[in-house]
């Protein structure tokens, strides 16, 4: 019955069997085994010691790994990659910003930025659940122009709304015409609230660096939250409507309700994610920041060899791993290599996407294979 | 019209027959028939126009950039008509097509080629590229069916960001295009000042109530329209849509909607190749690297304020979304800018352009 573990690959292909699953092993491990190439090659050439990548991961990794698991979830549901979980970053920045406006700083400040966050991610999951369902069969492109609309909104709220309609007594955070925030917003109040609750730091090219413990912990424990809610009812129920929808429905389970559930679950735990990340940072680009969270996200997810229809938890953490790897490497490798650190921008950018595209164009082929 | 559309119309006479509860049936009726959004982005076009005439702004010059910025986005909107025509959706790859356009006026450009000759050579490489892509791009969505925008959208991504990479590393050696520092990789925005700027807008142009007309732009637009409307027509054409409406049936026939799928990309990515060198002309400047990387979602918002679906796109959805949408954009500008301070067309832009993908996205029974 639907409710069995099975993997969601052998929906795609139904026609496999033993011998090639060895192949199918492999086929997995290549996109993988392919950018840590890549990220050696990178390494190689630009000449980079251990301890200068170890420095930059350890921030890197801490920042972004809570948004890649955002994503594990709409996956197991057949939702597909949530390119919605832009929305659920804006929460996340709305939070920021009025902790900031109200001068909380600290721990409890990172808290208080949660709480404002959860239920505004919460309602926005149920907006964009409603889209999804509204739209079976094509999310993914819904979730990704949703970002792009919900982005108008936001500029529309921060952009004009915020001291003109909206009183704000913090003069220094608008732009000189009175209305209308700041391009960036200082996040001093929060910076390394969650990284330096409890401070480790270790010497790494002769000078101490950060180690954001508690960001781990809290990572490690979201991480196994997404293991158990696979064994939980509700995570079952989404794996039998990843695998297909109709059977799930005449089995009972509510997929129309569960699809929602699901969407909100990603949208909250994004909204978190990029709380980590701005915390980090210590800076918001008002109107900025949240636009590639959905790209680079999803892209480091595909790095690890995780497809549209299945994704682990392993899988994130070892793409955002191997992704922020090449986003580190690639811009020194591109100056080493071509005297331009330019190229290796856009060699990045171009990385990203066409992983996405490579996903995409696999999962699309898949799909239509297990149809005939 | 689509069907839905069709339906309260049947039922219109025996309404109105019950008196003023009929006329208010009958209001509603064409309100559906124009489709809600439409009408909501029609008022709002009204509405600035209204402001532009109380703040008594230069409405001739409003209308002028109106019309040129019509012209110049038309062909790129059209481009998209095949596709939907074909069964592909909405392309979201036009990047594609655009990139092959933008690489034809930079050879030109290169190979100092000026005047009519510039604008025919950069057309024709154009075209000459945006085949094997436009033969490569239908392969690919033929293999890919269900996934067609999100796949073309990406692809069109990875293309565009590949290609910043090509025009940094790409040996064009004419110092009027590279960067003075370093003599090597294309500048960001390349001018046609000396070359073929706006020949096909002054082409024939003339001056009525202090508007002015660029004739030749025009109708080269109109041109375009009515080869495509007389494509559909032909042989190729007929079959094209016929695949689309109804694959099996017109398996039947023998027509296999894998050849005309590719086909209708095909015509896409072309036109597009050619829209984009319009587009230049008109604009004066080729823009590079990230420039086209966002320009698939204005052409398709075009087409569905237009009233076009996802599966279903007409000329005249065409013409009324560019005529509707570009000339929202170009007179928001000017109009928020007396009202309000920042740049409020853009986030009006992306509200109206991202909301009315989204409408036709979730439009029930349009798939």
């Amino acid at each position: 019955m639907a409710t069995t573990p099975a993997p969601a690959a052998r929906r795609a292909e139904p026609g496999m069997r033993g011998g090639s699953r060895v192949r199918r092993a492999f086929a997995s491990a290549s996109v993988p085994l392919l950018f840590a190439l890549l990220c050696a090659a990178g390494i190689w050439i630009a000449h980079l010691g251990p301890e200068f990548l170890l420095r930059e991961l350890l921030s890197r990794f801490a920042r972004n790994a809570l948004l890649v698991t955002a994503l594990l979830i709409p996956v197991l549901a057949g939702l597909g990659l949530n390119f919605g979980i832009v929305i659920g970053a804006m929460a996340g920045q709305i939070g920021a910003i009025l902790v900031t406006y109200w001068n909380v700083g600290g721990i409890g400040g990172f808290a208080l930025a949660i709480a404002i966050a959860t239920p505004l991610a919460i309602l926005f999951g149920l907006a964009t659940g409603a889209l999804f369902n509204a739209s079976k069969g094509r999310e993914m492109v819904t979730g990704f122009i949703a970002g792009y609309f919900a982005n108008g909104l936001y500029q529309l709220l921060f952009l004009f709304a915020v001291g003109s309609v909206i009183p704000w007594h913090a003069p220094h955070m608008l732009l000189p015409q009175g209305y209308g925030l700041r391009n960036t917003v200082d996040l001093l109040g929060i910076q390394y609230a969650l990284d330096d609750l409890i401070k480790v730091r270790i010497t790494l090219e002769g000078s101490p660096v950060r180690v954001p413990v508690v960001t781990f912990a809290l990572i490690g424990l979201m991480c196994a939250f997404n293991v158990f809610f696979q064994r939980t009812k509700l995570g079952q129920e989404l794996r039998a409507m990843g695998q297909d929808p109709g059977v799930a429905a005449t089995a009972g389970i509510p997929v129309d309700r569960n699809r929602v559930i699901a969407t909100v679950l990603s949208t909250v735990f994004a909204a978190w994610g990029q709380l980590f990340f701005l915390q980090n940072l210590g800076t918001l680009n008002t109107y900025s920041s949240h636009e590639q969270v959905g790209i680079f996200a999803i892209a480091a997810l595909l790095v690890s060899g995780a497809t549209v229809s299945r994704a682990t938890v392993w899988q994130a953490l070892m793409g955002t791993l191997l992704f922020h790897t090449l986003f580190v490497v690639s811009p020194l490798a591109g100056k080493a290599l071509a005297g331009d650190a330019q190229i290796g921008e856009y060699f990045r950018v171009f990385v990203a996407y066409a992983v996405i595209t490579v996903a995409l164009v696999l999962y699309a082929w898949q799909v239509k294979q297990g149809k005939r | 019209m689509s069907e839905r559309a069709i339906e309260p119309r049947a039922e219109g006479p025996a309404e109105s027959r019950a008196g003023r509860s009929g006329m208010v049936a009958v209001v509603r009726e064409h309100l559906r028939e124009i489709g809600i959004p439409r009408f909501l982005i029609g008022l709002f076009l009204l509405l600035l126009f209204a402001v532009a005439v109380l703040t008594k702004m230069d409405l001739p010059s409003l209308i002028t950039d109106c019309v040129l910025r019509i012209g110049r986005n038309g062909i790129l909107v059209l481009a998209l008509l095949p596709a939907v025509q074909g069964g592909v959706g909405l392309n979201f790859g036009l990047p594609l097509g655009i990139v092959c356009g933008l690489l034809g006026c930079v050879v030109t450009l290169n190979a100092s080629v000026g005047g009519w000759a510039g604008l025919g050579l950069a057309t024709l490489l154009g075209i000459v590229f945006a085949i094997p892509v436009g033969l490569g791009y239908g392969w690919l969505l033929n293999r890919t069916r269900g996934q067609e925008m999100m796949v073309g959208t990406y692809l069109g991504f990875s293309i565009v960001s590949g290609m910043s990479i090509f025009w940094t590393m790409a040996p064009f050696r004419n110092p009027e295009l590279v960067w003075a520092i370093g003599g090597k990789g294309l500048r960001t925005t390349l001018t046609l000042t000396n070359s073929f700027d706006k020949l096909l807008d002054k082409l024939g142009a003339f001056q009525i109530a202090g508007v002015t007309i660029p004739t030749g732009t025009l109708v080269l637009f109109a041109a375009a329209c009515v080869m495509v409307s007389l494509f559909f027509r032909t042989r190729m054409g007929i079959t094209i849509s016929a695949a689309r409406s109804n694959p099996r049936f017109a398996l039947a026939c023998g027509i296999s909607d894998q050849r005309t799928r590719v086909q209708a990309t095909l015509f896409s990515t072309v036109l597009a190749a050619i829209g984009i060198v319009v587009f230049c002309q008109s604009y004066g400047f080729v823009q590079l690297y990230t420039a086209p990387l966002l320009m698939a979602f204005p052409a398709v918002a075009c087409l569905l304020i237009g009233g076009a679906s996802v599966d279903r796109a007409t000329l005249v959805h065409v013409i009324i979304g560019t005529v509707l949408f570009q000339s929202i954009l170009t007179v928001a500008l000017p109009v928020t800018s007396q009202v309000v301070q920042g740049d409020f067309s853009e986030t009006a832009r992306l509200i109206i352009q991202n909301g009315m993908i989204l409408y036709a996205l979730t439009r029930k029974g349009s798939r």
